[in-house]
């Protein structure tokens, strides 16, 4: 029984998030001490969560103790654990990179939003209510925000104008899509919703496909689907590097959602929808992972490689979530690990690569960086993660999603998969060798050494080296999540509902 | 009644959405402001338009109206608020930095 700890990761970041804002906001050496304690302890506590996640089956808290389709409630599963410790690994990898860089003296209020951004992250994957994951999203989304435009610039607040404006137009849809819903069916908890949807009478199937549908294109521009993905090149260009590593995870929150949301209360056996979603959602994954792969090989910048790279692998991993297998969802789910750590690391490296090059320009040769060697063993390492070569975890999520297509579509599935694939390594090698071998003749610029900012981003590599290396009892793990999401019953009976008649 | 709210929120939403593909940021930012209007009427309707039924328990109360799209739209009715109010300073801070308030990028995301 995780009884109150289950709030623990909203209510701790919150907590911290304030108090940075109040007492440490003119003292950042002690504001990165507490800032760093706090998400070190966000980790242990995720990491605990998930042993007894995994242990004891979902765990419902109530709020207030109201009971659940009237009160809010928040469900442990095996998967918000899981991602919950995702983020609370990344980000405290992450912040130490920040630190380490001194990426967080170049604004003001960086712990403080990073914490809220914890805490947005954390109450999104956590809740069982379908209008408090709104209310977490935009929670996230506005502290996203102030990170989004940390240390300022002209191209910096250009981008982010386009994003708060897109992703406004993205939570007024979802409010819409929730609206809807509750006109029909009377609630918003998941868990009631997918006890009570199965019993929908024939002439409201409509209006829950056009909710669907709302809700499906929420998660898709989150998740940067084409064709909503345009806020993401020059939202993860622009941003500063961290936030751009941690905003690897924000694309996951979108796939996250589809996943819960569509196994739980759409799932393709739902007589309303049936395959609808899954229809909708895989020709879309197929082009994102063609625009990404498109994309990596016409950028002129590392910063839009790697942004470029990141929507490849979402049209990957949304390619596994359409299939809505437990085979498949088990492969989307060890690729989103992967792609998550993945995309990180190249974002790093292009703030390194950023910080002592000047530019991250592909197109005119430089002087050689301080510490060229290592940064270029490290774009390689990532590289070779970010386009699913053999032997880092990559090739063996892509294998693995592959693995779970065989069937109807086989042939147009495997074909974008593995051509892209090939982009991805043509796109990246170019990358590469422009920025570390084409160079000019001339000395390095002097640069310091930022040794805790390569500590960080080798603890992510360390990260995609262990999910390789205990990729078996992981995928085994993965399989029993993801027959556990195709099969909710224990997360319905964790609500505790009270019997009640068709709406 | 319904006519009239039904129309109402279609209308808003059309000139919201007409005002969000303006390439000027003050337009979109109002375009905006009314799709979230809308969006609020639009959850309040969904509990079902009764008039002058109180929400909340009452001795006297002959029927009630549901209360959960209230408690919603009071939310969502905050957060938009703030959030518009974030997107003015955004914008207000781009409009400084960059000296006109175009809203399209101009150097293709380069850095």
């Amino acid at each position: 029984m995780m009884g109150h700890w289950i709030i623990v990761p909203v209510v701790l970041p919150a907590i911290m998030g304030a108090f940075t804002l109040l007492v440490l906001r003119n003292t950042i050496e002690v504001a990165r001490v507490f800032s760093t304690v706090t998400t070190a302890l966000l980790a242990a506590l995720s990491v605990w969560l998930l042993l007894g996640a995994s242990a004891e089956g979902p765990e419902a808290y109530f709020l207030g103790n109201w009971p659940a389709p009237f009160g809010i409630v928040l469900v442990l599963d095996r998967l918000s654990a899981l991602m919950v410790a995702l983020t609370a690994f990344l980000a405290l990898a992450v912040q130490l990179y920040a630190i380490g860089t001194g990426w967080d003296t170049r604004g003001r209020h960086f712990h403080a939003l990073w914490q809220f951004q914890l805490m947005g992250l954390c109450g999104a994957f956590l809740t069982g209510d379908a209008f408090n994951l709104f209310v977490f999203f935009e929670v996230l989304l506005i502290a996203s925000y102030g990170l989004m435009i940390h240390g300022g610039g002209r191209a910096r607040l250009k981008a982010g104008v386009q994003y708060v404006a897109f992703n406004l137009v993205g939570s007024t849809l979802f409010l819409f899509g929730l609206a809807t819903i509750y006109s029909v069916m009377g609630t918003l908890n998941m868990a009631d919703l997918a006890a009570k949807l199965p019993l929908l009478p024939e002439g409201d199937a409509a209006l829950m496909r056009l909710a669907g549908v709302m809700l499906l294109m929420v998660f898709a521009i989150k998740g940067a689907l084409v064709p909503l993905h345009f806020w993401l090149p020059a939202t993860y260009a622009q941003a500063p590097g961290p936030v751009s590593a941690l905003f690897a995870v924000m694309t996951k929150v979108g796939a996250y959602a589809v996943i819960r949301c569509f196994t739980l209360f759409f799932p393709v056996t739902l007589p309303a929808s049936g395959a609808l979603f899954a229809n909708l959602l895989l020709p879309a994954a197929l082009v994102t992972l063609a625009v990404g792969a498109i994309g990596v090989m016409g950028a002129r910048t590392l910063a839009t490689v790697a942004a470029f790279a990141a929507i490849a692998s979402m049209g990957t991993l949304f390619t596994a979530v359409a299939q809505f297998t437990p085979q498949a969802t088990a492969a989307a789910i060890y690729y989103l690990l992967h792609s998550t750590l993945a995309a990180a690391v190249m974002f790093l490296i292009t703030d390194l690569v950023l910080s002592r090059r000047g530019t991250t320009d592909l197109v005119s040769p430089k002087t050689p960086m301080a510490q060229h060697g290592l940064l270029a063993a490290l774009f390689m390492v990532a590289a070779i993660a970010v386009a699913g070569m053999p032997p880092l975890s990559g090739f063996l999520g892509k294998l693995l999603i592959l693995d779970a297509t065989r069937g109807a579509g086989q042939m147009l599935i495997w074909g974008a998969i593995l051509v892209s694939s090939f982009v991805l390594i043509l796109g990246l090698a170019r990358a590469g060798s422009a920025v570390f071998w084409k160079t000019a003749p001339g000395t390095p610029l002097p640069h310091a050494p930022q040794p805790l900012a390569f500590v960080a981003t080798g603890a992510l590599v360390a990260g995609l080296i262990g999910l390789t290396l205990a990729a078996g009892p992981i995928t085994g793990w993965l399989a029993e999540t993801a027959a556990a999401l195709h099969d909710p019953v224990a997360y319905i009976d964790a609500n505790k509902l009270e019997p009640h008649d068709a709406p | 009644m319904e006519i009239l709210v039904a129309s109402a929120i279609g209308l808003m939403t059309a000139v919201g959405i007409y005002l969000i593909l303006r390439l000027r940021t003050f337009p979109v930012i109002v375009g905006l402001s009314m799709i979230s209007y809308a969006c609020n009427v639009f959850i309040f309707a969904s509990g079902r338009i009764v008039a002058g039924l109180p929400p909340i328990l009452s001795p006297d109360a002959a029927a009630y109206t549901d209360p959960m799209p209230q408690a919603l739209v009071l939310t969502a009715i905050v957060i938009s608020f703030g959030m518009t109010a974030v997107l003015v300073m955004m914008a207000l801070g781009a409009f400084f930095e960059a000296g006109d308030d175009r809203i399209d990028l101009d150097d293709g995301g380069a850095k």
